[in-house]
């Protein structure tokens, strides 16, 4: 058995980012299949085309179509692609020197192994057939056919630009701390483990690796009661994406006995306008067979039915 | 300006943390280090300032959580950086130039191995029209490395010699991940990876942690009989777009190098995360043949992300402590091909 749990785990969102004058002009016009510049107060002309310029800081305003066509300065060899590169195959990335431009212009260059990359060899843009408005309106670039690349849909006429959608993505191994580890595994057998701070004595729930009090490593562990006193709570009202009860619901802070900090987990069982601080509340188990190490072992709190703890008993730990 | 020095400093590199994204297990154990060296406890730190970033391990507040590590009753006076170490130690170093504080514990950490690394950096990288593309680190730098070759700056039995040194130098550094049992001919003879650039190139993965301590003034001499006293320190950063900077040119290293008094140094541990930045870099900063470049092995046999650029001004700090350097100079970098660059002088009498 490894030291730590861990399982793969899947971070996403698709970030909407408004463009601006400047980059908006750049990306209608790859929508519209063609190539703007910028040219700047020093002479050069540089796509994609700077916010500011890089000498006078003023807004770009001076803009220019380069081709699509031009000679690459450098490029590298990328023998394992990582997900949602331009290519699924070994590419290379290039730096392009657009014919027009003076400033080179970075993007993926398809060609089946290095030695049909050079530096200083003609390439062309491959544009992709339906195109929206993004940097990955071009393909990639392709060795030179020569004449202008086909694009299929030249200079539209619908509105500019005006913002953008980029999906991100990344791919995870998600490890538990060795405290949290023993936490999962002691759910996988049905106890709720935490750990005690050995200089300040205040126990942890679900543990960690030191106490935040003063620094010291956890490392006695303490097996809890499955019964304690909600401490806070919310009811949620507001519908979210993946939520899995139907609201209104609650979420509370569950001080459990023994107990020196409140974990969270969802009060159920009960309307939620009767929810209260200082309710006492006890563990609710699934079926055994469901069993992971997972918190969702339990499945929710529910009131014991006892009078309500004394204000008292919680107010330190609020 | 205060005399600001390094007293203190504890490292761990390694392959794979079997450990959660906070790290905090091993960050204890590093803060105990540097209680050791200095005498002191956690209630004798004035500043604690740390530098990570959530996207290398997908987990939020991952900072939050590694306070931890600190013990936080009473109250600390802490910040964060998403930067490396380099740059929450110089937000350290300007904190005890307010006079608010005598003292800092700074500290980094990361599990680089929890992701794809070269493909979560494109994270860093233009927004609109770079992310998108996702162009990993190692392509990055490998078009600065063709840049360069085919400029006639370097070639690739130059870089084959930044490797080879950096391995037979890491045969003393026992964090070292990757190290010795090579020749030139041998890295030479090895495949092609990112053509032009071999593994040997490139930087291991890496997981790991540092801390750092400043004290100023007698503070620092209740430390240690030779402090690495801080006597320069200088950043600055380059355009992102891989198109408008010369690759084979670091402008922001030289402009940090140009702020700072280099005469003197006998040491440089310089953060180039591949073969061919030593080589820009020694070039940018004018170190001379007889400049011990990177003792420790180098960020090529180790590069914790958040804490390699930082273990550069420890791995300074060391040989100014033990006597071994008068003048020592630490480089860190960030962002793609050596964007952003910080520069510092350590020296054992002030």
């Amino acid at each position: 058995m490894s030291r730590t749990l861990s399982a793969p785990v899947t971070v996403a969102f698709d970030y909407t980012r408004s463009t601006g004058p400047v980059l908006g002009r750049f990306l209608t016009g790859l929508r519209d299949g063609v190539l703007v510049a910028a040219r700047t107060s020093d002479g050069e002309v540089v796509v994609p085309p700077p916010e500011y310029d890089p000498v006078t800081h003023a807004a770009t305003t001076d803009f220019v179509e380069v081709s699509p066509t031009g000679t690459v300065t450098s490029w590298t060899w990328v023998p394992e692609p990582v997900a949602a590169q331009p290519l699924e195959r070994p590419f290379a990335f290039a730096l392009v020197l657009l014919d027009g431009a003076t400033q080179p212009f970075l993007h993926a260059l398809d060609v089946a192994s290095p030695a049909d990359a050079t530096t200083g060899m003609r390439v062309q843009v491959r544009w992709r057939p339906e195109r929206v408005g993004a940097i990955t309106d071009i393909e990639c670039f392709e060795p030179a056919a020569g004449g202008a690349p086909p694009v299929d849909r030249p200079h539209s006429t619908l509105d500019p630009v005006t913002g953008v959608v980029t999906p991100v993505a990344l791919d995870y191994t998600y490890a538990a701390s060795p405290e949290e580890s023993a936490f999962y595994r002691g759910l996988a057998e049905g106890r709720i483990v935490g750990q005690r701070c050995p200089a300040c004595a205040k126990v942890y729930v679900p543990p960690r690796s030191a106490c935040p009090a003063d620094g010291t490593p956890t490392t006695d562990e303490v097996e809890l009661a499955h019964t304690g006193t909600v401490t806070t709570f919310c009811i949620v009202n507001v519908p979210f994406l993946g939520q899995r009860i139907t609201p209104p619901y609650v979420s509370a802070y569950v001080l459990l006995d023994g107990a020196d900090i409140a974990f969270l987990h969802l009060i159920l069982d009960i309307p939620a306008e009767e929810v209260r601080m200082g309710m006492r509340v006890e563990a609710v188990w699934k079926p055994r067979e469901e069993w992971g190490t997972t918190i969702e072992n339990i499945s929710h709190f529910r009131p014991t039915g006892e009078p309500d703890a004394a204000y008292d008993t919680y107010s330190q730990h609020l | 300006m205060r005399d600001v020095a390094v007293v203190g400093f504890a490292q761990r590199q390694m392959q794979d943390f079997d450990g959660s994204p906070t790290c905090v297990e091993l960050l204890v154990p590093l803060f105990a280090e540097c209680y050791e060296q200095t005498g002191w406890s956690r209630r004798d730190i004035g500043f604690w300032c740390s530098g990570s970033s959530d996207y290398l391990a997908g987990r939020s507040f991952s900072f939050v959580q590694a306070v931890d590590a600190i013990g936080v009753i009473p109250p600390v006076n802490e910040s964060h950086v998403e930067m490396d170490l380099a740059w929450a130690m110089y937000e350290a170093w300007l904190k005890i130039q307010t006079g608010e504080v005598d003292t800092a514990l700074v500290y980094a950490f990361g599990k680089s191995s929890a992701g794809v690394l070269r493909r979560t950096l494109a994270l860093q990288l233009d927004p609109y029209t770079m992310t998108p593309l996702w162009p990993d680190t190692v392509s990055l730098a490998g078009l600065q490395a063709r840049a360069g070759i085919d400029a006639g700056l370097w070639d690739e039995t130059a870089m084959a010699e930044v490797a080879h040194r950096s391995l037979t130098d890491a045969e003393k550094n026992e964090y070292a991940v990757r190290k010795g049992g090579s020749s030139v001919s041998a890295l030479l003879s090895r495949p092609l990876y990112a053509d032009p650039l071999r593994k040997h190139d490139c930087a291991p993965v890496t997981d790991g942690a540092a801390a750092i301590v400043l004290a100023a003034g007698d503070r620092a001499r209740e430390v240690r009989d030779r402090p690495a006293w801080l006597t320069g320190i200088s950043h600055h950063v380059d355009p992102m777009s891989m198109g408008t900077r010369d690759l084979t040119r670091s402008p922001s290293t030289a402009r940090s190098g140009a702020a700072l008094d280099l005469t003197g140094v006998d040491t440089a541990e310089l953060h180039a995360p591949f073969s061919h930045q030593e080589l820009v870099l020694r070039r940018e900063l004018g170190l001379g043949d007889d400049v011990r470049v990177n003792p420790s092995g180098g960020a090529l046999t180790s590069n914790p992300m958040f804490s390699a650029g930082g273990i550069r001004v420890g791995e300074a700090a060391r040989r100014v402590w033990a006597g071994e350097s008068d003048k020592a100079l630490a480089h860190a970098t960030s962002g793609p091909a050596l964007q952003q660059n910080l520069v510092c002088t350590l020296e054992g009498q002030r």
